[in-house]
């Protein structure tokens, strides 16, 4: 079981308030990612679920019972860090062994516990390193091993791939996601990353400045973003925005249209404009077009190759259907 | 760009420095081994000076007095190191907390490692040991209690305590940039996976400050075989206070025997120098870490 609810909680570090009011539940078993800018508060809000960190008011609830002063431990939540936190100079056997260990559980099943995490995240050859002679990859998943073997209500896990490099960051993001599979547990991701929000979660929760801007699944976020905010920041490429004569032709302060959702023409089309610069990525062509009407440059997305170079002029029209209309305080326009 | 030019010029203008350095260090060290074979007693007229081969080490080694100071010595340096470490990390630990004043605390902590051994021995034992109007004194009369007459009947003791109030700060300022530099996660982790403070300390923080607590007994050790200052103002090597070092200072001021004073002093170059290569290798894995 795992099911958390917040209840209109915030975090004030002295005067700053750093969590306005905030109300969120997420249900049990289900990946939840709360993503958003840097700085805009995904950590303290982990760590507050953690209780790491008091509650400045509000209450959070674990399975029913209000945890809002229950120390960490005692919270049955495990936790992955950023730096990891491996306890340099144990080895990796009592890296994993050490919460199994505070909990005074016979040794016999502290030794079953840590083979079986270990065969779940290939460490059996590595048991008996100290962290430092570990790779990044390693060591991220010794902590995830520390985590699992307590059996935890909830995973939490705070931008546990931002130390890696980017082939090794793919390959965690799916061990991560087949381990939700398997063990069926909450679990509370953290990450900057929007690409890593939308192939993960069940739940993206998107924040700025403490503020949930929207919650919702990564098609609902994709589709029907609720604000200016979260069009921009989910979905990569950027979404384009135009505003003025072009956006009130659409009953409209401002329209966001996607670059995969665009037609592009070298004949006619709604906007001319010149490509600035043209990405050819092989399985797509990403153009970054000037139009022709001034403004912001307009991004592209074309399957396949498309060769278009530089100076070249290209006329654009939007799929209809996709545009995305804003009022003027950003909100969508149904 | 390091031509062969421009680093003999280098190696030329630093000869002076290194010239006056080398002779500052070797000119005493060479005198300290050639005395240390000869037979040399100035105020003895009647004897007279010549090699003797190896005739004082083993004299020295031999004497009766050699190993009550011995004794002393390990006593000495043992209590200091224990107290220092032991506070030293306690007071770490407590510096480490955000409190109000913390800056004006650490340099309170900090200022007993700026008083002279000798200054910081009489204030010790005028101010504090005095049997008749020491501190001390007054404080156990307050207790209805008989005053202790610490010199003479814990002069060990309280030898040890001059000493350690005098390298707590030595002590606590490197156990305490170690503990700051303990990654904070760490110690959340911990607490994440249950371990109750006492835990944390035990498995996480002590075993962090090893390196420097390692660092603070061999640097110690070899400042604290030497203590001198703190014999000479207060008991002056009596009630069994006398340690090697002071043992090596009696034999040539006061017996006015230099050869076999020499003797000693090698002895203890030779134990300062096997701690020091303990030190520099730690101090060198440290730098390769
Ligand atoms: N211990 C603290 N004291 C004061 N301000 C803090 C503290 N921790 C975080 N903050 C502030 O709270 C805001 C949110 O921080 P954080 O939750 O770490 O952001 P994120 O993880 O989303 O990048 C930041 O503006 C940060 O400066
Ligand atoms: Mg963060």
């Amino acid at each position: 079981m795992g099911r958390i609810v917040l209840d209109k909680v915030t975090k004030r570090f002295g005067s700053v308030e750093v969590i306005p009011p905030l109300d969120l539940t997420i249900e049990d078993g289900e990946f939840t990612v709360f993503v958003g800018p840097s700085g805009c508060g995904k950590s303290t809000l982990l760590r507050l679920i953690a209780g790491l960190e008091d509650l400045s008011s509000g209450h959070i609830e674990i399975d029913g019972a209000d945890v809002s002063t229950v120390p960490p431990a005692k919270r049955g939540l495990a936790m992955v860090f950023q730096s990891y936190a491996l306890y340099p100079h144990m080895s990796v056997r009592k890296n994993i062994a050490f919460p199994l260990r505070m909990a005074k559980l016979d040794q016999a099943e502290i030794d079953r516990r840590v083979s079986n995490a270990a065969q779940v995240l290939n460490l059996n050859d590595y048991l008996d390193r100290r962290p430092g002679q570990l790779s990044g990859g390693q060591r991220q998943r010794v902590a995830i091993g520390r985590a699992i073997v307590r059996e935890p209500s909830a995973f939490l896990f705070d931008e546990p791939l931002s130390n890696l490099d980017a082939a090794l960051r793919v390959g965690m993001r799916l061990e991560i996601s087949e381990l939700h599979k398997r063990l069926k547990t909450t679990m509370i991701y953290v990450t900057h990353d929007q690409v890593e929000a939308m192939t993960m979660a069940d739940k993206i929760v998107v924040l700025r400045a403490g503020n949930i801007e929207q919650v919702g699944s990564p098609l609902e976020l994709y589709n029907r973003p609720r604000n200016r905010f979260v069009a921009g920041f989910i979905g990569s490429p950027k979404m384009n925005f135009l505003e003025g004569a072009e956006a009130a032709k659409h009953g409209a302060h401002a329209i966001g249209f996607r670059p995969e959702h665009l037609g592009i023409s070298l004949t006619e089309g709604e906007w001319k404009g010149t490509v600035g610069v043209a990405e050819h990525l092989g399985s797509d062509t990403f153009l970054h077009v000037h139009p022709e009407s001034g403004g912001e440059t307009i991004t592209v997305r074309v399957d396949g190759e498309f060769s278009a170079r530089h100076g070249d002029i290209v006329y654009l029209t939007p799929v209809a259907e996709k545009i995305h209309r804003f009022a003027a305080d950003g909100l969508r326009i149904q | 760009m390091a031509t062969q030019h421009s680093r003999s010029a280098a190696r030329l203008m630093m000869a002076p420095a290194v010239i006056l350095l080398l002779g500052w260090m070797l000119i005493p060290l060479v005198m300290t081994l050639w005395f240390s074979f000869r037979r040399f007693l100035p105020n003895r007229p009647d004897i007279v000076p010549g090699w003797v081969g190896f005739d004082n080490y083993v004299r020295f080694v031999t004497s009766s007095a050699f190993w009550p100071s011995v004794q002393t010595t390990l006593i000495i340096v043992g209590g200091a190191l224990l107290i220092t470490i032991v506070l030293g990390v306690l007071l770490a630990l407590l510096l480490d907390q955000p409190m109000w004043g913390q800056g004006v605390v650490r340099i309170l902590v900090i200022a007993p490692f700026f008083v002279m051994p000798t200054v910081s021995a009489l204030v010790w034992k005028n101010i504090f040991m005095d049997p008749v109007n020491g501190l001390f004194a007054h404080l156990w009369r307050a207790f209805g209690a008989e005053p202790v007459v610490w010199l003479s009947d814990a002069p060990i003791f309280s030898i040890i305590l001059i000493v350690s109030w005098q390298w707590l700060p030595f002590a606590t300022l490197i156990l305490l940039t170690a503990i700051q530099s303990l990654d904070s996660e760490q110690l959340e982790a911990s607490e994440m996976d249950g371990a109750p403070p006492l835990s944390r300390f035990f498995y996480i923080i002590l075993p962090h400050l090893s390196r420097a607590i390692t660092i603070v007994i061999l640097i110690q050790t070899i400042f604290l075989l030497s203590v001198f200052a703190e014999i000479f103002v207060t008991t002056g090597g009596a009630f069994g206070t006398r340690t090697l070092t002071y043992l090596i200072f009696q034999r040539v001021l006061e017996s006015q025997n230099v050869g076999l004073g020499s003797a000693g002093g090698v002895y203890a170059i030779i134990l300062a120098n096997i701690v020091a290569v303990f030190l520099m290798r730690i101090v060198g894995k440290n730098l390769d870490a």
